[in-house]
């Protein structure tokens, strides 16, 4: 039998010169004159080890990495096409401590195979939850959806059924179903990744979702920060539609459903889904006020299922072991799994999906293997931009909606950023509030100029300027924009802020060797 | 990318651009995309053919393309290096890294070198969180960057 080589095309693995890799490798195989298949796969996400060339032989499929371009002829040497030793031999891949620990629901088939191969998509269980959907009426769709304990993993932890269910009930003869892929988020990258490394399933998880909510038409909304995805997505699209998975008939039923994709163009608050929105409609990214829900009075006026994909790309495995399934994953009042995303200054960076319940301490030392600085850690900040900076001395919280918010906290996209001890709170402050004045859309006054005298005042503390003072009155501001905001952005903002004064007052005095004229400072 | 186009050109361009979309559901952004792919910004001459079009007044697609940071009114350099701010790759140093490249290349966000080779952008997460610093130069991204890395980026833009 041929052997088969894998080396991914996700984005990831191509900034690290997977590409470089291929090339090297076909032009090793032609020089020796050896013939293997060449696949270009998702990624498994261990990042660490990215670019990671597998190689499957026999029954057998392993893993080398992270290789360079100049390790390829020492791996032919090795003989790795039977796996032979070398020094950045893994072993099989299934077996890696890092992929066998996890629970992959979500992502089972991300890595496995060529992303656009339908085939594939079709041996490896996809398509089986979208049959069973279209043998059931909207309704029990909607309720297995509902039974299963699905809760929106863009951050917001709605339950997903619910919002469906509302859909359907929404009279209108057009419904909507649009798919937050607007993946912002410092930390995150599990949106990405399911497009580029397993685009179908979330086609399956929207076609799903329009029937069971009434909606024949889907946008699924991404960033121009992301033109692999887009690119896979595209051809993704094309491909369903040609194999009547997408179109007037869904696989040969009465229920019609098509999409698109549809490209952001650089504003961070479009992934608030009101503002995603207005986007699609055309005009600025500017945040609606809450109600009319999307639910009822969505894209155009009509009724509008806004999911996540992650939300959406869990509905097939849902559709196919069934809600009890599902539900048994998790803890509390969080089912299921999660995709964990660790990122930053990690040893053991990647995608871990494990079931809620998890510990900060065991994803960011046990996993994660602690800093790649190998220094100590300082801070983690789970959630994106607007997630809290978690100290070591919270470590034992467990991944769950609710024991996050008892800490002050969010999960939101469970994207987990690690800094070592070089770390300085107060910038990692500052930076909540610049970041939150460059990308406020402007419509409420709390996010657009709190954001603003936000940075001053955290300014004025490092220059030590009434630091007592300033600090209370950075709390007050924190406090107006928590619940004077809009939106998450200005409402989440002071998150960031908050947990690293709360958690790191030290850092919060003045810095003489950062002395600089104020209005310098503050531009 | 062309930069000298002649103003009924652009027009005509933008107008076919724009007719493509037009039985699209919210056509403002994707027709806005295409006119930039093309013309390297969105001219103003190309503003108001699409305002005609949409039956928009030109202070809403102004208003609009101004919203969103990737619109440009003016072209970029021949070259577009952006480099990440976000978080994940503050952790592994990605400020020093960028202070680094403003200071090598003289220019400061947004800002384009004289010689026109490189433009400068910020970007707030390329989703490459777990092989920070990253950047994009052109349509290529870039991971775990170091200093000699980068510099070697910005070397290869002066070919």
């Amino acid at each position: 039998m041929t052997p088969v080589i894998y080396v991914p095309c996700d984005a990831a693995a191509l900034a690290v010169g997977a590409n470089r890799v291929v090339e090297a490798i076909a032009s090793e195989l032609s020089a020796r004159g050896i013939t293997a298949e060449l696949v270009r796969n998702g990624s498994r996400g261990l990042h660490w080890l990215e670019p990671m060339v597998e190689v499957r032989f026999g029954d057998r499929r392993v893993a080398y990495g992270p290789v360079r371009p100049a390790d390829v002829p020492g791996l032919f040497d090795a003989g790795f096409l039977e796996g032979g030793a070398h020094p950045l031999f893994h072993g099989d891949t299934e077996e890696i401590p890092f992929l066998k620990n996890q629970t992959r629901l979500t992502f089972a088939r991300c890595g496995l195979t060529d992303p656009l191969s339908l085939d594939d998509y079709g041996s490896n269980g996809g398509l089986i939850g979208l049959r069973n959907a279209l043998a059931m009426q909207p309704a029990e769709i909607v309720q297995q959806v509902t039974d299963s304990g699905l809760r929106g993993r863009g951050g917001a932890g709605f339950p997903t059924g619910i919002k469906w269910n509302t859909v359907l009930k929404a009279p209108g003869a057009r419904k909507y179903i649009v798919c937050n892929a607007d993946e912002g988020d410092s930390g995150t990258f599990a949106d990405r990744m399911i497009m580029e490394g397993d685009p179908f399933v979330l086609i399956e998880g929207m076609t799903i979702a329009g029937i069971a909510s009434g909606a024949s038409k889907g946008y699924l909304y991404t960033r121009s920060e992301y033109p692999h995805a887009i690119e896979t997505m595209q051809a993704a699209i094309g491909i369903a539609r040609k194999a009547g998975i997408l179109g007037q008939s869904v696989l040969g039923s009465n229920y019609a459903f098509d999409m698109d994709v549809r490209v952001g163009a650089g504003a961070y608050v479009c992934g608030e889904e009101t503002s995603l929105l207005n986007s699609l409609e055309g005009k600025r990214g500017v945040v609606r006020a809450k109600p009319p829900l999307p639910a009822l009075e969505g894209l155009f006026g009509c009724p509008t299922v806004v999911n996540n994909v992650l939300s959406l790309a869990s509905v097939p495995v849902i559709m196919d072991r069934g809600a009890d399934f599902y539900r048994d994953f998790g803890t509390g009042r969080s089912h299921g799994t999660m995709p964990i995303q660790l990122a930053g200054n990690i040893r053991h960076g990647g995608l871990y999906e494990a079931a809620f319940g998890i510990t900060l301490g065991e994803l960011v030392n046990d996993i994660g293997g602690g800093t790649l600085s190998g220094r100590p850690v300082k801070a983690v900040q789970v959630g994106g931009p607007l997630g809290a900076y978690f100290p070591p001395e919270l470590f034992d919280t467990p991944f769950d909606y609710e024991a996050f918010a008892a800490q002050d906290g969010l999960i939101g996209h469970a994207g987990v950023v690690v800094f070592d001890d070089t770390a300085d709170m107060l910038s990692q402050a500052r930076f909540a509030m610049e970041f939150c004045a460059i990308e406020s859309c402007g419509k409420c006054t709390p996010c657009r100029i709190g954001a603003v005298r936000g940075v001053e005042v955290v300014d004025r503390i490092a220059h030590g300027d009434r630091p007592e003072e300033q600090i209370d009155l950075l709390k007050d501001l924190c406090n107006t924009m928590k619940l004077g905001s809009l939106c998450a952005l200005g409402g989440f903002t002071p998150y960031p802020v908050m947990s690293a004064l709360t958690h790191f007052p030290q850092d919060f005095t003045p810095k003489p060797d950062t002395l600089k004229p104020l209005a310098e400072a503050a531009e | 990318m062309e930069l000298q186009v002649p103003e009924a050109d652009v027009a005509n361009r933008a107008a076919a651009i724009a007719d493509r979309h037009l039985l699209e559901e919210g056509p403002l952004l994707p027709i806005l995309h295409d006119v930039q792919r093309d013309f390297g910004c969105v001219p103003d001459t190309a503003l108001r053919v699409i305002a005609d079009k949409l039956n928009l007044s030109r202070a809403e697609v102004h208003g609009v393309m101004s919203f969103y940071h990737d619109f440009r009114q003016e072209p970029a350099g021949r070259h577009v290096l952006k480099i990440c701010r976000a978080e994940a790759c503050q952790s592994v140093g990605g400020e020093a890294l960028a202070e680094g490249v403003r200071e090598a290349l003289g220019i400061d966000w947004h800002e384009t070198t004289p010689d026109g080779r490189i433009t400068l952008e910020p970007v707030y997460c390329l989703g490459l969180c777990s092989c920070a610093p990253a950047a994009m130069f052109d349509d290529e991204l870039h991971g775990r960057l170091d200093k000699a890395a980068l510099a070697d980026i910005v070397m290869e833009a002066g070919r």
